[in-house]
Order: C-alpha cells, then structure tokens, then sequence
C-alpha cells in the first residue's frame, strides 16, 4: 500500500502511456483481480462478449469463468447476489449494461446495499461495485441513453464516482473495488473509445477529491463526466472571447468535494455547472446549491445550471442533439453570465 | 401431515437432548413475543412487531439443521429466526426498545436484526428483499471454499415477488448451497394467500429445477428432518432447496392488528392454536416417547422465562445511544 501514489501525475513526472477510458477500466479490474482473489466481476455478457461494449474483452481468459460471472439479464438478481456475497468476504463488482437499468435493481442498490452497514449499528459490510454506463447522443432512445446518477447520489450510504478521463478512470475505480462500501460508477458510453495519458503502474484516486481540469480566473465551470469534455471545448472558445474559464471535475458527487467548488467560486465570482443528467432537480441543482451556500457573498451572479433537457431521450438525432449540453451552449451561458453576451 | 407421521424413525436424527433443545428454543420464542406484545401494549417499544407465535416450529426446526457458521436471512416477522440461529434475548430486547446495548445499537430495530457472529445476515423489511443476498452469500461460500449454506426465510408474500424467481434460477444454474425456506402462514398481510397466489406453489421452485418439498411447518421434527436433509445436500455440491412450510400466524400481521374478523375467522384462529400449537405438539410428542414428563417440560418454561425476565430487565436498564451516534456507520 505505501507504493500506493494517491494521484497519478504529479507535475506530469510520473511515466505515462496513452489508453482509451475502455482500457482503464479494464486494466483497473485487470489488476484489481491479480492482486485479491475476493474481486469478481458478475453480470450479462461480461465473460466471452466482454460486454456489449466490449470493455473486458480477455478478462475471462485470464481469471476463468468463475470469476467472470456471465449472469442472465437479471438486474436486481445480480444485484442481490453481489450485496450476499459482499456481506460474507468477497469484492463483487456488478455490471450492469446500460444505466437506465439501473431502475430495475433500486431496491437491492437503495434498499440493501446502502443501508445493510447503518441497520446493522457497523457490523455487516457490502463492499460492492456497481459498474453502470451514462450518457446520450448514442441514438439509443429513451431507455438507453439516460444519465441517472443523481438516484444513486440521493441516497446516504452510497458512493458515487463519474470519471471523465481514463486515467481518472482507471484511479477511481481501484478506488471503488478497495472501498468497503457499495459503489456506484458511472462511464459515459460515448467516452469508451477516448484516449488518454494514464500512467504506469499501480495508483489510486481517492474519492471526494475534485480536478481542476484547467485553471482560470474569470467564470467557475464545475463539470461532471464526458461535460468535463464540453466544458473545456467551451473554455477554448471563451478564451477568445477574452473570458479565462476554470473547469473543475467533482469526479464523485458522493462524496462531493463541495470545498474546491466553492473555493474556485470564491475565486472566480461566477460559476456554472454542467452535467448530463436531466437538469430538473439533478447534479446540477445539488451543486449550484453548495456553490450558492458556500460563495454567496462572492457571487456576482446566480449560479448557472445546464443539465439534459426534462424530456425522454428522443431518437432522432435532430430531437436527441437538443437534448445535451454542448460546448456553445456552455459558452452561451458563460458569456451571459460575465456580461459579454 | 400428522405430527409423529413419520413415526419412531425420525426420533433417530436427533437425541433426547436435541428435541428438548428445540423445545426449549420455541418456548423461548413463544415467551419473548409474549413479552414484545406487552411491551407494545404498554406503550414501552417504539413502533411495531410483527409477532412469530404459532411459527416457531419452522426456525428452530431449521436452524437446528444449521451450524453457527452458516447464514440465514430474515424477515419482517424475524424474532424467531434470529432467536433460532442463537442471538441472546437481552439484546434483542434492547434493539427493540432502540438501546445502545442492541444488536444494532438502536439502529435496526425489530424489523432489522442481525448478528453476524451468528451468521444471521439480517432481517430484512422488504418481502423477498433477501432472496438475492442469501444466493450471494451461497455463491460466496463456494467462492471461499468453505461448505457453508445459506438459509432464506421468507413469507408466502414473497412468492410473488419477482426477485425469489430471479435469484432461484441462478442458484439452480450454478448449483448454489441455499435453502429457501416458505413460511406459508396463508395470509399476506391482511389478504388470504391464495386470493393472490395463482397455481400449485411447489410448481414454482419445482419448474427451476430446485428441489422443493413441503412438511408440516408446525411440526419441529418434521421441519428439521426436512431442513436437514435440503442442508447436507446443499453443503455437499447438490445445489438449491425449497422448503414449503404450513404454518399459521396466531397473532395479527403486527402487534396492533387487533380486529382481524374481515379477514379471517376466530373459529380458524382457535381451532389452529387449539389444535395445531408446535410447542404443544412436541412437549405431547417428548411425553409420549418417554423422553421428558411434564414436569421437566414445567422447568424448562420456567428456566426460559426466568432468562427471559433477566434480558428485559437488562434492555430496560441499557441507555440508549448517545445522539451523536446518529451520524455514525452511514460509511464503513
């Protein structure tokens, strides 16, 4: 454990190579499983598929079919089993496909899981993963497409991380596998196929912990997931308006690292927040809140939210492509809020 | 099935002392729901019970077939099963009455009880909640290699839960060491069993290719022949059981279902607690087999409730937890 490196670059001195967020994930599971044979991965097609997304493509290869559980399209079932098996030793790490699915295991993640160890005064443990997708513009309609992890993040007992980067990737899921507590992680779909420094060897990402993606003076743009990627391409195009944009990435909403938001805040006077769940009491309402809470007295104007529009996901793309933040809506809002509009 | 069906054979599986232990430990549940009832009605325990009383034959007919280091999950009526699988009454009172001292330090209550020194993973208030969590826990004792089994209590409300089906198939498919235990004490809540529950049960379970039987659930000896026999299959690779027990709730759905007329009649609860009572059952049994008289069935119910006045007297005395503790075990 002292090898253990608690952030991956530091100054960028730290050897790197580039990897797809895929990849990481993959690796990060890799090693978790050479290095404790209580890890095991249960869910639909995970074995020979290596999923529909074909993230753990090989996994099965090297830890065998009893470790890379192939289970039926069950989710609260396989959901039920990973919180049993938690409670007596194991480290199960649950994929469950598409995070609209989600819904189907609320009782096992809500009901159980986060709350076996508070019901119990300490005494039973579910040291669980629960790996699930976000994200839309996959034309995949309204049951494919949803970013649900503010469910997840309402509920005391749960963690939940949201990385935007492989190598944030790759950190905080080593991080949700040692954690003793159940943890739900989100991956935008759309980013498997992003590549990314991640650096070599062993390390992890401590939750609760916030990224300043880039630093900037004028406007606090606090992003979650694959928006961390629109919120910089608009603070791109805000530098040439002259607007010098901070984006911080919380990379977990629970725990939520409320004191660099609102440091930033402080700092900036403004600040927006983006991210993909629907805007309607999501991410972005919580954590306009703690920004408002925390900054109000430095605040030269409300806190911004963009969410995803409060509509189903649409199939067309000319319906669906309304629905998300993008980087000109960011930049839109960003401009409004210091006056340059 | 009659209780002493099975004949003379059976008083072979277990020794003189195991039926009186067994006795012993319905008493004991018998005497603590006793207790909870007046605890209730004395205006002493927050919230609600849902009492075991006329049940006791399936816990300790199971959990006798079990060892300590074996799992059960539990119900909303889980008293008994967590009695059976060897908690302590004094702090089961105390979580009762939200006491520090309790098994869950004032945090579960009666609906939520575990004791995992015991390998009781918890009570669970959700009907079929534990039906996924007792195969994993199956599936982790394989994992581990160890031959624990798990046993899943549930109601014959959880038949209709979607959940129970889900977790059996995969317990069929990967041959897991969990035993599903029916309480079938036909009513739902306030809702007779079969106004809701279409077709033959045992066809459910059966139709997963888990081995499923069914006994008297008011007969103990029956129960444990039964439990045990599901128990060293399970511990020996042969994969899943069902265990379809007939009981009876004496009681109410919970301690304040008082009038309970609408839904079924006083001449059935009568005739069930005249009749059907497995403490009366097995202490008629233990006489006529010579393995007890009256008179020691007499001082083992005094011995109980002497241990039974001492546990809530200790949970009556026990502070409850400090208000700081509120905050405390959110996260591990």
């Amino acid at each position: 454990m002292s090898m253990l490196r608690a952030e991956p670059a530091e100054g960028g001195r730290a050897a790197t190579r580039d990897l797809t967020f895929g990849q990481a994930i993959k690796e990060a599971l890799a090693e978790e499983m050479r290095r404790d044979p209580r890890v095991f991965i249960i869910g639909e097609d995970v074995a020979e598929a290596g999923t529909v997304f074909k993230v753990l493509a090989g996994l099965v290869e090297e830890f065998g079919a009893k470790r890379v559980l192939d289970s039926p399209i069950s989710e609260a079932g396989i959901t039920g089993i990973g919180v049993g098996a938690a409670m007596t030793g194991m480290r199960p790490v649950v994929d469950i496909m598409f995070g609209d699915f989600i819904t189907l295991a609320m009782d096992q993640i809500v009901n159980q899981a986060a709350k076996v160890h508070y019901m119990s005064g300490g005494k039973l443990r579910v040291p669980m993963v629960i790996r699930t997708t976000m994200g839309a513009t996959r034309r995949s309609a309204a049951q494919h497409s949803q970013s649900l992890h503010v469910w997840p993040a309402h509920v005391p007992g749960l963690r939940v991380a949201l990385p935007s980067t492989p190598a944030d990737a790759k950190g905080l899921l080593v991080t949700a596998i040692r954690d003793d507590n159940p943890v739900v992680f989100f991956e935008d779909k759309m980013m498997y196929g992003l590549k990314g420094p991640v650096p070599e060897g062993e390390y992890a990402i401590p939750f609760g912990v916030a990224d300043i993606k880039r630093p900037g003076t004028d406007i606090t743009i606090v992003a979650t997931s694959s928006m961390v990627h629109v919120a910089l391409e608009a603070a791109k195009a805000l530098e040439g308006a002259g607007i010098s944009a901070e984006v911080i990435d919380p990379r977990t909403l629970a725990p939520l690292d409320a004191e660099t938001l609102i440091a930033s805040a402080q700092k900036t006077g403004r600040a927006i927040v983006v991210d993909e769940g629907y805007q309607q009491f999501g991410a972005t309402a919580e954590i306009a809140a703690v920004i408002a809470d925390g900054a109000f007295d430095y605040l030269d104007a409300p806190v911004k939210r963009i969410g995803a529009m409060n509509v189903p996901v649409p199939f067309s793309p000319v319906l669906e492509d309304q629905t998300v933040p993008t980087a000109d809506s960011v930049a839109a809002a960003a401009k409004a809020l210091c006056g340059r509009e | 099935m009659e209780p002493g069906a099975h004949g003379r054979g059976i008083s072979a599986i277990a020794t003189r002392e195991q039926w009186l232990q067994m006795y012993s430990q319905m008493v004991r549940i018998r005497f603590f729901e006793e207790q909870v009832n007046e605890l209730y009605t004395g205006g002493k325990m927050p919230g609600l019970a849902h009492l075991y009383i006329g049940e006791e034959a399936v816990a300790v007919g199971v959990c006798s077939a079990l060892r300590r280091d074996d799992y059960i999950t539990s119900t909303h009526r889980g008293h008994g099963h967590c009695l059976a699988k060897g908690a302590s009454v004094d702090r089961m009172f105390a979580e009762l009455l939200g006491k520090g001292a309790g098994y869950c330090r004032g945090k579960g209550g009666s609906m939520h009880i575990a004791d995992p020194e015991t390998g009781n993973l918890g009570a669970n208030a959700i009907v079929g909640g534990s039906t996924g969590i007792a195969a994993g826990a199956a599936l982790s004792a394989r994992m581990r290699g160890t031959d624990q089994v798990a046993v899943c209590f549930l109601g014959d409300g959880a038949l209709n839960q979607g959940l129970l089906y889900e977790a059996m198939n995969m317990a069929s498919l990967w041959k897991l060491p969990v035993l599903y235990v029916c309480e079938h004490n036909r009513y739902g809540e306030y809702t007779p069993s079969d106004e809701v529950t279409a077709g033959d049960v045992k066809a459910r379970p059966a139709a997963w290719g888990v081995r499923t039987d069914e006994v008297d659930g008011q007969d103990v000896r029956a129960v444990y022949a039964a439990a045990l026999g599901h128990v060293q299959r399970g511990r020996a690779g042969d994969g899943p059981g069902f265990l379809l027990c007939h009981t009876y709730r004496f009681r109410g759905h919970h301690v304040g279902d008082i009038n309970r007329a609408y839904y079924r009649s006083q001449q059935e609860e009568a005739a069930w607690s005249r009749e059907r009572d497995p403490i009366r059952l097995l202490g008629l049994w233990l006489i006529r087999q010579r393995m007890a008289d009256a008179a020691e069935l007499e001082r083992v119910e005094q011995g109980v409730r002497a241990e039974i006045a001492a546990g809530l007297q200790f949970a009556l005395e026990a502070p409850y937890p400090d208000p700081s503790e509120v905050t405390e075990d959110v996260y591990a």
